[in-house]
């Protein structure tokens, strides 16, 4: 009972990370229909700048707002530089941005900061709380992401500029009717989704080491709970993301076989039978129209 | 003149649909643009939002705004219920007007719009935290129309209104727009396939055939002329 309870916990707290991966990948393929396949590669590349800052003796903190804050004119650059430019091309010219911008990212931190596993802080610490059922660390990682995907939920749910952006990824050509920038919204929701994708990768870098393949298994991860939720649900790629994590670390303890070696197999798996089964996600919405 | 229109031309691709089309319109009139399926009518609607590539001159308030993009021109007070009503589906009643209002500033302001709406609306009052795609046609139609006015805008421009709503709720429709425009003295532009219905409102009358301005007048001469009715307006 005990290890299934701190099972579940430190579940929740990866499941965290990965709804915030779920999230960002969602946010961008609600506005320009495409999979952002280097959100990855982006969150590690903001974690290094967080650990660069640190290592420069900034607090623990100062670095983490600075990152997030460099990681969201980032997004902006990239969608302007690369993405904007590729808005009428193919699908195909559209992966191959993405991939361009996936080995840039991962040869660059490799450049600057070398591929010698380094940790990453935490100022949570990783002190065992209630009977060593979980740690600190875990707590943190979860309070972190909740309050993050709560500010995110009211800043869509309950502010005109949020509006703006659910109706630029839904209808583009009658938000340019009402006066909306719509190529401003999808910056914009680059951004959100490059910071997002910042604060998931400074949260689980210290579980799984910082260097510059890191997020590989993590954005499978967030890519499982998205499609599990759902791609047309934000909310839906959230909680996909959480039942991912919470799922990947019972199968490791408690189906033989599995452990360890196979959960990033497990992730593979969920995403195939979830789009044979329902390819919508769990809380993926039908449209309901009338005419 | 408030809308200047002069040797106006727009392409699809390769294919032209306009051919130097030109009218007018002042400040607080009703005009109407009359036509066949495929005449264009849409297309010059279109043209005025910077939809379509363009050619020639339009003018508002005297400035040329024929590149403008359409976020551009809708902040001089265009607003444009398109074809299709262009409802956002997904988000309830009360976020489509809303958006109606998002280039203006002043909470208050738009709150207080937002009222006014549902007083000549009182079907959206009672869905407004619906879903905006659930509701009925006629529904949806008066969503668009309350979605423009939430602009405060000083050029309306209605895309076939009428298209597919019951005899009744186009008769109290098109009662409201007559209404709005003698409270608010917005000027509106009407496409519409119902001629009898537009030039009933309109003062003044286009008629177009294959991207061309064959022939315009006040809207009542229009109306009696045995000839053009018989040809153009096909009742």
């Amino acid at each position: 009972m005990e290890l299934l309870i701190s099972q579940i916990v430190s579940g929740l707290a990866t499941g965290g990370v990965y709804a915030c991966m779920a999230l960002a990948i969602v946010m961008i393929y609600q506005a320009i229909d495409h999979l952002n396949f280097a959100q990855g590669e982006m969150a590690m590349f903001s974690t290094f700048i967080a650990w660069q800052l640190i290592q420069w003796g900034l607090p623990y903190w100062v670095a983490f707002a600075m990152s997030a804050a460099v990681s969201f004119a980032g997004g902006i650059v990239i969608e302007r530089v690369l993405f904007k430019p590729l808005h009428n091309a193919s699908i195909l010219s559209n992966l191959v941005g993405f991939i361009a911008l996936f080995s840039i990212l991962n040869s660059s931190a490799g450049y600057i900061w070398d591929y010698t596993i380094k940790t990453f802080p935490t100022p949570f610490g990783h002190k065992p709380l209630f009977g060593g059922l979980v740690d600190t660390h875990a707590v943190g990682m979860i309070s972190v992401t909740v309050v993050l995907l709560g500010l995110l939920y009211s800043f869509f749910r309950f502010t005109r500029l949020g509006l703006a952006m659910r109706a630029a990824a839904a209808n583009p050509e009658s938000s340019r009717l009402v006066g909306i920038r719509v190529g401003w919204m999808t910056a914009l929701g680059w951004a959100m989704a490059s910071a997002i994708g910042a604060v998931a990768g400074m949260m689980i870098a210290p579980v799984v080491f910082l260097e510059p393949n890191m997020m590989l298994g993590v954005l499978l991860y967030g890519f499982a709970g998205a499609v599990l939720g759902g791609l047309s649900s934000p909310a839906g790629a959230v909680i996909g993301g959480f039942m991912v994590g919470v799922m990947e670390n019972l199968a490791g303890t408690f189906i033989p076989y599995v452990g360890r070696e196979l959960k990033l197999t497990l992730a593979l798996i969920m995403i195939v039978a979830v789009l044979m089964v329902r390819p919508s996600g769990i809380f993926g919405r039908r449209v309901v129209s009338r005419v | 003149m408030m809308l200047e229109v002069r040797g106006l031309d727009a392409y699809y691709g390769q294919n032209r649909a306009l051919y130097e089309v030109g009218f007018v319109l002042d400040e607080g009139h009703i005009r109407t643009l009359l036509g066949a399926n495929g005449a264009g009518k849409t297309t010059v609607l279109r043209s005025l939002c910077g939809m379509v590539r363009t050619a020639g001159e339009i003018r508002f308030d005297g400035k040329l705004i024929t590149s403008w993009a359409t976020e551009d021109i809708v902040r001089l007070g265009v607003a444009h219920v398109p074809e299709g009503r262009g409802t956002f589906v997904r988000l309830t009643v009360e976020e489509n007007l809303q958006l109606g209002a998002m280039t203006r500033r002043g909470r208050a302001a738009i709150a207080d719009d937002i009222e006014r709406i549902y007083v000549q609306f009182p079907r959206l009052k009672e869905r407004r935290t619906q879903q905006a795609g659930t509701l009925s046609g006629g529904e949806q139609q008066m969503l668009a129309v309350g979605r423009a006015l939430m602009l405060r805008p000083r050029l309306l421009l209605l895309d076939e209104p009428s298209f597919g709503l019951a005899p009744l709720i186009v008769e109290e429709l098109f009662a409201i727009l007559r209404r709005v425009n003698q409270e608010t003295k917005v000027a509106m532009l009407i496409v519409e396939q119902n001629a009898a219905l537009a030039l009933d409102l309109a003062e003044h009358a286009y008629l177009l055939e294959t991207g061309r301005i064959v022939m315009d007048g006040p809207a009542a001469e229009l109306a009696a002329d045995e000839g053009v009715r018989r040809s153009y307006l096909g009742y």
